[in-house]
């Protein structure tokens, strides 16, 4: 089980700002969803090889070509806030 | 108490690909104008999806082989979350548990002992954008977010913060070698931490304490900051202090370490596979053509410098660590060793290597260092160095006027024996030529001649002076000696 500390953790690392009642919403949210994990976890799984892709695919590549009309101008069109060509955020450390 | 110290290396190699590690924005560190090399994909846009640039992952392979590193069969991209306005996706795409280099060896020479350290690993990864902090706002530039790093990981071998110095140059020797990095400190193409611990002399295990250093930014400051370190936990030790484990932050003007803040409270980065990207399934036959493509690497090269040229481990070391320089020795010796055969002269090889390496590292590197250029762009060929060479070999030029004729030609690429004509600056060898004057000396000085024949040596030098300014210093001098010495026995 998840307690509300955890949660105010994880919402601290992910830079969201919880309220106390949110804090047990999510709670009770994160639990239900590591609850379902807890029924995966029931599964048999001996002798199933671990997997990190469920595609079946393997060694996309793409030939190492720059394109160099991007759509630079057209990225930062839509940021709101810039400063010259900077992207303009609040301070951070 | 004696301590020693424990120290391992995490060292970034930004790879030199033309477009960035999972997007085609140009790689380009050059490039002066912010936010200039983005796209959809290195700016996180909703639904863009990374694909993986086959070049870095090649160049990547190639460096692990160059690190005695074993490539596995499989390896794959994980996630690494943070949040941080450099990176805006919220993650950085990394590798974690399949690096695509696993453990690897190199041999670090220090004080003529040789030393093996272990690599943990190296792995791919994306760069994150460079951040300008500025009054109450911060400015982000992400012309860097995306390009494709390359991080290698020692194990805590090293004992000296020399070792660790040597081991980065080589580093960087390799990556130049194989042609995948600039490898400059300096500008970030290169960058390093440290971490470092100390323990009881004689002791093998690994303290339970351990302080990371970051903002290394050249090869000095890497050893500076590890010695700086040596001595503070020392003396932490000796008062009874109890070290705990810390980032710390090298200030280079002031020449120490502070503690640094750091980003997040606890490094709890919920790494999980990337679902975007394909696992990386490397065949054997594969990697070995890889392999079959290393070229021939600085150490390799040093040693066939020292067995084939009998050149000082020293002398070897200085041409290794610059590739153009170390390229341009070789074409000189060779252009000398084809003259020298072409005339049918005896020739000792090691004598003419040492020869051009001394007016390699010595005078040229000087006028290339002033004017910021490889061996390759000056106006010296390999070739013209390699005749003044043979011309000062020949005694057809002092090493005075040799050292003339070397600015001359740096300043406008002439043929060193053209140069020595125009300049007056050729010696003169001619036996028939300096008898002349011989004879001509030793009747206008007959006093001294007296002097000489009477006991007193020193008159010799009086005589060879005499000659050298009749013929106006280009005599060779050796030759004038010995012949005035014929005609006065």
């Amino acid at each position: 089980m998840i307690t509300q500390e955890e949660v105010a953790y994880i919402a601290k690392l992910a830079r969201i700002e919880l309220k106390q009642e949110e804090l047990e919403k999510y709670r009770i949210d994160l639990n239900k969803i590591l609850g379902y994990i807890e029924i995966l976890k029931t599964v048999d799984t001996t002798g199933v090889e671990p997997l990190a892709q469920v595609t079946g695919l393997e060694n996309i590549f793409r030939s190492d070509e720059a394109e160099e009309q991007g759509i630079a101008d057209d990225i930062l069109q839509n940021i709101s806030e810039t400063s010259g060509r900077f992207i303009r955020v609040k301070k951070v450390l | 108490m004696n301590y020693e110290p424990v120290i391992g290396l995490e060292i970034h190699v930004q790879l030199k690909t033309r477009s960035k590690m999972f997007c085609a924005s140009p790689n380009n560190p050059d490039e002066t104008e912010p936010n200039r090399n983005i796209c959809e994909v290195c700016t996180a846009q909703p639904g863009s999806m990374p694909v993986i640039n086959k070049e870095a992952v090649h160049m990547a392979i190639l460096v692990g082989l160059a690190l005695g590193c074993e490539i596995p069969e499989y390896s794959k991209f994980d996630r690494k979350n943070y949040f941080y306005p450099d990176l805006p996706k919220g993650y950085q795409i990394s590798q974690f548990d399949q690096p695509i280099c696993g453990a690897g060896i190199q041999v670090v020479e220090y004080e003529g002992k040789k030393r093996p350290i272990r690599i943990t690993r190296a792995h791919l990864e994306e760069d994150a954008g460079k951040l300008i902090h500025e009054g109450s706002t911060t400015l982000v530039d992400l012309n860097r977010a995306g390009v494709p790093l390359l991080e290698t990981v020692t194990e805590p071998d090293f004992r000296t913060p020399a070792e660790a110095k040597i081991f980065l140059q080589n580093l960087r020797n390799i990556v130049r070698y194989l042609g995948v990095s600039d490898a400059d400190m300096e500008k970030g193409h290169m960058r390093c931490d440290a971490n470092i611990s100390l323990r009881p002399a004689g002791s093998q295990d690994l303290p339970p304490y351990k302080i990371e250093v970051k903002n290394l930014n050249s090869f000095k400051s890497v050893e500076a900051a590890l010695n700086y370190e040596i001595k503070r936990q020392s003396e932490m030790q000796e008062s009874g202090e109890k070290l705990t484990s810390q980032t710390r932050g090298w200030d280079d003007s002031k020449g120490i370490t502070v503690e640094q803040r750091t980003k997040e409270q606890a490094h709890d980065y919920r790494y999980f596979p990337e679902p975007d990207l394909p696992i990386m399934h490397f065949i054997r036959g594969d990697v070995e053509k890889i392999r079959a493509e290393l070229p021939e690497l600085p150490a390799q090269k040093e040693e066939r410098f020292i067995s084939e040229f009998s050149l000082q481990d020293r002398d070897a070391g200085v041409l290794v660590n610059d590739k153009n320089l170390a390229a341009y020795f070789e074409e000189v010796v060779s252009e000398l060793e084809e003259w020298f055969k072409e005339e049918r002269l005896e020739a000792d090889i090691a004598k003419l290597a040492k020869m051009a390496y001394n007016w390699i590292s010595g005078d040229l590197q000087a006028l290339l260092k002033i004017e910021g250029i490889d061996p390759q762009n000056s106006r010296i060929t390999a070739e013209n160095l390699a005749e003044l060479i043979k011309m000062i070999h020949q005694g057809q030029v002092s090493t005075t006027a040799a050292k003339r004729i070397l600015e001359v030609m740096f300043e406008t690429g002439g043929d060193p024996s053209h140069v020595a004509a125009d300049e007056g600056l050729s010696q003169v060898s001619d036996e028939v030529a300096i008898t002349a004057v011989v004879d001509k000396v030793i009747a206008k000085n007959a006093n001294v001649v007296a002097d000489y024949k009477g006991g007193k040596k020193q008159a010799l030098g009086f005589l060879v002076g005499k000659i050298m300014a009749e013929m106006k210093g280009k005599a060779n001098p050796q030759v004038a000696s010995r012949l005035l010495e014929e005609k006065l026995h």
